[in-house]
């Protein structure tokens, strides 16, 4: 069964607003039976405010898409279409206290209808942009098609760089298999065949690269270097990172905000650690100052 | 709000361990904790014990020699280990001979081995989960190194005909392996009479342990193991025998065949009655498979125009066990690929329903079932863009229109 949130299951057994809206005046269909889901929102606006009084929805689908249609309309209520248009697919999941991995596609589906509803009350051809292939790394939630796409734009050739770009395979790696497999299709396609990183992987020796050892006050203007090269990526996510202490091979930092699962979490530490490791040219280990705080959220994130 | 009496009705999933099975293994793994190899008398009982076992199983299975039995870690591996050795006791046969509706423990080791260069025939199913016998008689040739089919498909029920399939194998000289993990311990089988030379047992879909399985080997049969090591098992699958889940798998086979009976004739009216019920007050729902030739107690079931997650998270709430082929309940994106296989139509095959009983289901539990099935799908149905006032809508890929295809 799936790890579904009390938000989720509430709005999974007392769906709100279902069934079709008297005096709609803007609809917006999205998915299809053969896809497992289809989502058809209901919106009656006020012409003259462009406030949206009252939302409906009608879902075929499992429960959590049942929940983010019910999620949807509570949140839609009351708000300018301008204002609506603003909400993005993580909100609607943020709004049920999170949704698995494998089912962030359900919140997509709500943003979707939300923008056919509004392209369709405004007389605007609304078409959509994504298309989804089946879920690959769980860590990040990143779809075959997102890989493959991205293969394709950016010719990328390695797991490592698949990583960088889309995130997945950054976590528990237990994805590299099927990333692998991917690369190989694509790549293929371009008539390159993929070489596994094989020896590569083996991680040539930090030693080798590394410069001489530093003084204790460089060293820490290091890794106060690092820190500040990371902070706009976390602040993007919402996020946040703090240097607290040094202790010895042990750095202490804060993590804040973006903590949306204890493996996000522990992904995004790794991958300092690993930046303050070939900028040190020594091996540290990168720890969060309060573990007991980073336990707190990691329940949260999975609510029950 | 008092939670209800939890009803599971999931047994094809895995299988509540028998209390009797669970008392016999109860000692192996304090006082009679010896290893069975070992030279002295802790090991010895153990042993003893294990023997006592494999012929439990043997009489389970009609085998004509205990030595055919070798227990392994789960069904899984004992369908690895028998097409890998199959491959690997004829390096020159570089086919394989599967249907499209396996359990993806062959599934995904076909596609596997495809990739390494192995041609693989996967037999195609009609809507009722049938295969066409013909089309198996034109791929069976000496370039194939195993056929394997299963004796029971685990969504549906439906039977294949391994005993035939096997005959024509074996006239056409190639190994016969069978997935029989859901066949075994509810329908009779008797080995000894059939030309299946390797078969598959799973220990938690008949009451015993998870994490026990058995391959039978018949005797003869070129075999390589997958693990080597030591000589336990006569040297065909090494590692410390786990003597507690072969006990208690020697338990649940002698258990399994006392209930057969009741299997064959209580269990399968209990699953008769419950399709009945539902099927007589919900609409546009229908079985899967083939009704007149399935185990006794499976029963699935499509409810169109909904979606099965959300079938068995209403079930749930009311303490019923249940599983679903749909999309959504295995994070994948497509439906079961047994329904698809079969043709199943998609307005249907997201919403089906499998319940599988077991010999501990009772008549009450039935009934609360029938009970509680059609409003669950009423007020799915309800939600569903797909549904009208009292039935599908018009033309329903239609009269939804997204904006995109
Ligand atoms: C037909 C079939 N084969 C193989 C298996 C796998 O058995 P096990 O879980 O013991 O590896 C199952 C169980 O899920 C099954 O139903
Ligand atoms: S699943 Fe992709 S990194 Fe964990």
């Amino acid at each position: 069964m799936w790890d579904y949130t009390e938000k989720v299951k509430e709005h999974f057994y007392n769906p709100r607003n279902t069934g079709p809206l008297e005096g709609a005046n803007a609809t917006g269909d999205v998915g299809s039976i053969s896809c497992g889901d289809a989502l058809r929102l209901m919106l009656k606006v006020d012409p003259v405010t462009e406030i949206i009084q009252d939302a409906h929805f009608q879902t075929f689908g499992c429960g959590s898409a049942i929940a983010s249609s019910s999620a949807l309309t509570e949140m839609v209520k009351g708000m300018t279409l301008d204002e609506a248009k603003q909400i993005s697919n993580q909100d609607i999941a943020d709004f049920l206290d999170g949704l698995p991995p494998e089912k962030m596609h359900c919140s997509v589906m709500g943003r979707e209808a939300l923008h056919a509803a509004i392209a369709n009350y405004r007389g605007e051809e609304w078409s959509d942009d994504h298309e989804e292939g089946a879920l690959v790394c769980k860590c990040f939630a990143v779809d075959s098609q997102m890989i493959e796409d991205t293969i394709r734009a950016n010719k990328l050739s390695t797991v490592e760089e698949v990583t960088n770009y889309t995130k997945a395979g950054g976590g528990c790696s237990t994805c590299h298999e099927p990333i692998e497999e991917i690369l190989t299709k694509v790549m293929a396609e371009r008539g390159e065949t993929f070489v596994p990183a094989g020896a590569k992987k083996a991680k040539p020796a930090v030693a080798e690269a590394a410069p001489a050892k530093l003084g204790t006050l460089a060293r820490i203007r290091k890794i106060e270097e690092v820190i500040a090269a990371v902070r706009p990526t976390l602040l993007a996510d919402r996020g946040d990172i703090e240097l607290v202490d040094i202790e010895g091979k042990n750095i202490l930092v804060n993590l804040s905000g973006a903590c949306s699962g204890c493996q996000m979490e522990a992904a995004t530490l790794a991958g300092i650690q690993t930046k303050m490791i070939e900028a040190l040219g020594e091996f540290v280990r990168v720890v969060p100052a309060a573990k007991a705080q980073a336990h707190a959220c990691a329940s949260h994130a999975h609510g029950g | 709000m008092s939670t209800p009496t939890p009803i599971y009705l999931d047994n094809n999933a895995t299988t509540a361990c028998d209390p009797k099975v669970v008392e016999a293994m109860l000692p192996y793994f304090t006082e009679q904790f010896g290893n069975a190899s070992s030279m002295h008398s802790f090991g010895n009982k153990v042993g003893v014990a294990l023997k006592a076992a494999r012929t439990k199983v043997q009489k389970l299975l009609g085998a004509e020699f205990d030595s055919e039995i070798v227990f392994t870690s789960c069904g899984t591996e004992s369908d690895s280990t028998a097409i890998l050795s199959a491959l690997k006791a004829q390096p020159d046969r570089k086919e394989i001979i599967t249907t499209v509706v396996e359990h993806p423990a062959v599934l995904s080791l076909c596609e596997q081995l495809e990739k390494e260069g192995y041609t693989i025939h996967r037999l195609k199913v009609d809507n009722k989960g049938g295969l066409n016998l013909d089309d198996y008689a034109k791929v069976l040739s000496d370039k194939v190194a195993v056929v394997s089919v299963m004796w029971a498909n685990n969504e549906t029920g439906t039977y294949f005909p391994v005993v035939e399939m096997a005959e024509m194998a074996n006239a056409a000289g190639v190994l016969f392996h069978t997935d029989a993990v859901q066949a075994v311990g509810k329908i009779d089988i008797n080995l000894a009479a059939t030309k299946i030379d390797m078969l598959s047992v799973s220990g938690h879909k008949l009451h015993a342990p998870k994490g026990i399985g058995v391959l039978y080997v018949r005797r003869a049969v070129r075999f390589r193991p997958l693990l080597r090591g030591g000589h336990q098992e006569r040297g065909r699958r090494a590692g410390t025998e786990n003597a507690p889940s072969i006990i208690g798998l020697g338990v649940a086979a002698e258990l399994a065949m006392e209930a057969m009976e009741h299997e064959r004739t209580y269990v399968k009216a209990l699953r008769d009655k419950l399709e009945a019920g539902i099927l007589a007050v919900v609409p546009h729902a229908f079985v899967t498979g083939n009704p007149d030739n399935r185990l006794p107690n499976t029963a699935n079931i499509a409810f169109e125009y909904i979606e099965g997650e959300a079938i068995l998270m209403l079930l749930n709430k009311q303490g019923i066990a249940a599983s679903s082929g749909s999309a959504c309940t295995s994070g994948s994106l497509e439906p079961s690929h047994v329904m698809r296989a079969m043709g199943i139509p998609y307005t249907a095959a997201h919403g089906t329903v499998r319940f599988s009983l077991s010999r501990y289901t009772t008549e009450e539990e039935i009934e609360r079932v029938i009970t509680a099935v059609p409003p669950i799908v009423a007020q799915l149905r309800k939600l569903s863009p797909y549904w009208g006032e009292n039935g599908p809508v018009a033309d329903p890929e239609k009269a939804f229109a997204p904006a995109y295809a």
